[in-house]
């Protein structure tokens, strides 16, 4: 493989983290607040708000229920109003950001859901107000699911950002199919494959081994 | 009596139901004051209404109709800053322990302090101390997965009474324990009322919880308080049926088998046997009793079984006897002149 080839190789990896990076960023910030918000205001909840809740949640449900390839297609108005330009890296972080923060926001919301509601009732005891037991209960109880959760949403950003080549996107989705499928360069095929899985797994591991640290619970089962 | 710590006055709670099936009232009409000091047990079965009753003192439940009135506080109508005052004041422990699994020991303990918004320079050597009191200093930085059950309560003890409430709620503090850690759970409960002179409300199904530790029990039964008083008097002469048959087992003695299999309702003949539970106040007062019911009346009395324990830290006696069918009006009437109480249980031949 040229030296050409690898340099390809090279930048097309740092795009793809680039998009990855600022995308979970992004999707985190405005997912967790949604996923917050959905898990502590059904009807009798911390902030129940019932109406608003349910029109959270069917926002939410509707934009995780468009393919992704449509959405980043479907928004390139918005995406050029945002960033300037619809075509490049950068302006291919809207519509991966757009995809990810409703998958965080329900992954949030499950976790913060599968919190004792006993320590929600020991911390309303104490005199704690909603937003301290969201700070100091749920969020920090929650936190080897919500890293778990985190990392599914970063794992499926790899995979979205494989196809935001059709948008200009770049990164190694578009590199292994203009080059690798397109001009028939099986090498840059498998180097993208390989890097791609090597990608995921190291993720994946990252994101279990920091959810086992966050973890206090029953620490005979961890094998540490 | 001092002012009472805690006053429920005329509480009811619904519960509306969906299909316009009825109202569940979990609570009704409950008058009941929980003095200043003492370690009232409320004692009732599954679904009698204990928690909910609990959990009006701290506001987690309100009354449908009626006041609870809290340190002065009426809880009910408090608007959330003042309920999250009052909150302070009273500390709550649970059957199910309720501890953050993602915090150390020493965390959990110092999290009320921090919801109150106590420094951190303040927190540490309070932490400290309750972790002295409830006797885990070995254990202050392990985290709740790596406690015993009994540990783990004595967490959530330390953390109720970190920011020094006057009163301390328990739902079935103890009901997940065994019976050892249970009784030294409760005995610190008891030392903790002694010293720092806290108001224990509890709630238990267990009337054996309410013995060792209660100076005062109301039993509720279908949302109702049918009973209610000094633990002494509410052991020594239950009056309603339900306060019985929780009684039954926790005081005083058993029949023994070999008579219990034998027991008929009514005597069969005038030469039967009358089995009676005399239950006595203070160590002394039967041997006399006993002793001039043979003299004074002639009537020989037949000892089947006794004993005497400690109730409300009053010595407390129960005695089973057989006495001759004919003559067991004539010696009720003689025992209870002398104020011991009696019961008629059954008859052999
Ligand atoms: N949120 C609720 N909605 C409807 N009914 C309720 C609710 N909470 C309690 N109840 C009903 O109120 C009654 C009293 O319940 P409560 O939990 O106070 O009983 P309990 O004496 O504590 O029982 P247990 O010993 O099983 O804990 C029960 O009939 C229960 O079904
Ligand atoms: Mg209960």
């Amino acid at each position: 493989m040229s030296a050409n080839l690898i340099q390809l190789l090279w930048d097309s990896t740092l795009q793809t983290l680039y998009m990855v990076a600022i995308a979970t960023l992004l999707g985190t910030l405005i997912g967790g607040p949604l996923g917050i918000f959905l898990a502590t205001s059904r009807r009798g909840e911390l902030y129940s708000s019932p109406i608003a809740n349910t029109v959270v949640g069917l926002v939410v449900n509707a934009a995780r229920s468009i393919p992704f390839i449509i959405l980043a297609v479907a928004i390139i108005p918005f995406t050029r109003w945002i960033v300037g330009t619809a075509i490049g890296t950068s302006a291919a972080i809207v519509p991966l950001t757009i995809a990810v923060a409703p998958f965080i926001a329900r992954l949030i919301e499950s976790s913060i859901r599968e919190v004792d509601s006993g320590l929600i009732e020991a911390a309303r005891s104490m005199g704690a107000t909603p937003a301290q037991i969201v700070r100091k209960v749920l969020l920090p109880e929650a936190m080897p699911s919500i890293v778990l959760g985190l990392t599914l949403a970063i794992v499926s950003l790899i995979g979205f950002t494989a196809m935001v080549g059709t948008i200009g996107g770049k990164g190694l989705g578009d590199l292994g199919i203009r080059y690798g499928y397109q001009r028939f360069m099986p090498d840059v095929m498998l180097a993208v494959v390989i890097i791609t899985i090597v990608m995921v797994q190291i993720v994946q591991t990252l994101g279990e081994w920091i959810a086992a640290r966050f973890d206090k619970r029953a620490p005979r089962n961890r094998g540490r | 009596m001092a002012e009472a710590a805690i006053s429920f006055q005329g509480v009811t709670r619904r519960y509306p139901q969906k299909k316009g099936s009825g109202d569940v009232i979990a609570l009704q009409d409950i008058w009941l004051d929980v003095p200043q000091g003492a370690v009232t047990g409320i004692i009732g079965r599954s679904g009698a209404g204990k928690s909910t009753l609990l959990r009006m003192v701290n506001g987690l439940e309100r009354p449908s109709s009626g006041k609870v009135i809290v340190n002065g506080h009426n809880v009910g109508e408090a608007d959330p800053a003042a309920l999250r005052a009052i909150r302070r004041e009273v500390g709550m422990i649970f059957q199910h322990f309720n501890l953050l699994a993602m915090r150390s020991v020493y965390d959990n303990i110092a999290l009320p302090l921090e919801i109150a918004g106590v420094d951190s320079a303040r927190i540490k050597p309070r932490v400290n101390e309750l972790i002295e009191l409830v006797g885990l200093t070995q254990q202050a930085a392990r985290y709740p997965a790596e406690l015993s059950g009994g540990q783990k309560q004595r967490v959530g003890i330390a953390r109720a009474l970190a920011t020094n409430p006057r009163v301390l709620l328990s739902d079935e503090a103890t009901s997940a324990l065994d019976p050892d850690t249970t009784r030294q759970v409760l005995a610190l409960l008891k030392d903790i009322n002694r010293e720092l002179g806290l108001t224990i409300l509890l709630i238990t199904h267990e009337m054996a919880v309410v013995r060792d530790i209660g100076t005062h029990v109301a039993v509720i039964e279908n949302g109702q308080i049918v009973e209610s008083g000094e633990t002494y008097d509410v052991f020594s002469r239950p009056q309603h049926a339900t306060t019985r048959s929780f009684l039954t087992g926790v005081t005083g003695v058993a029949v023994p088998h070999f008579i219990a299999d034998r027991m008929t309702a009514e005597p069969r003949s005038a030469d039967d046997e009358t089995v009676v539970q005399i239950t006595f106040v203070g160590p002394h007062a039967t041997d006399p009793m006993l002793a001039r019911l043979t003299a004074e009346l002639g009537v020989s009395v037949n000892i089947m079984a006794g004993a005497i324990e400690e109730i409300g830290d009053k010595p407390f006696g129960s005695l089973i006897v057989g006495l001759p069918a004919s003559r067991t009006a004539e010696a009720r009437a003689f025992l209870e002149q002398h104020g011991l109480f009696t019961e008629v249980l059954g008859h052999v031949s």
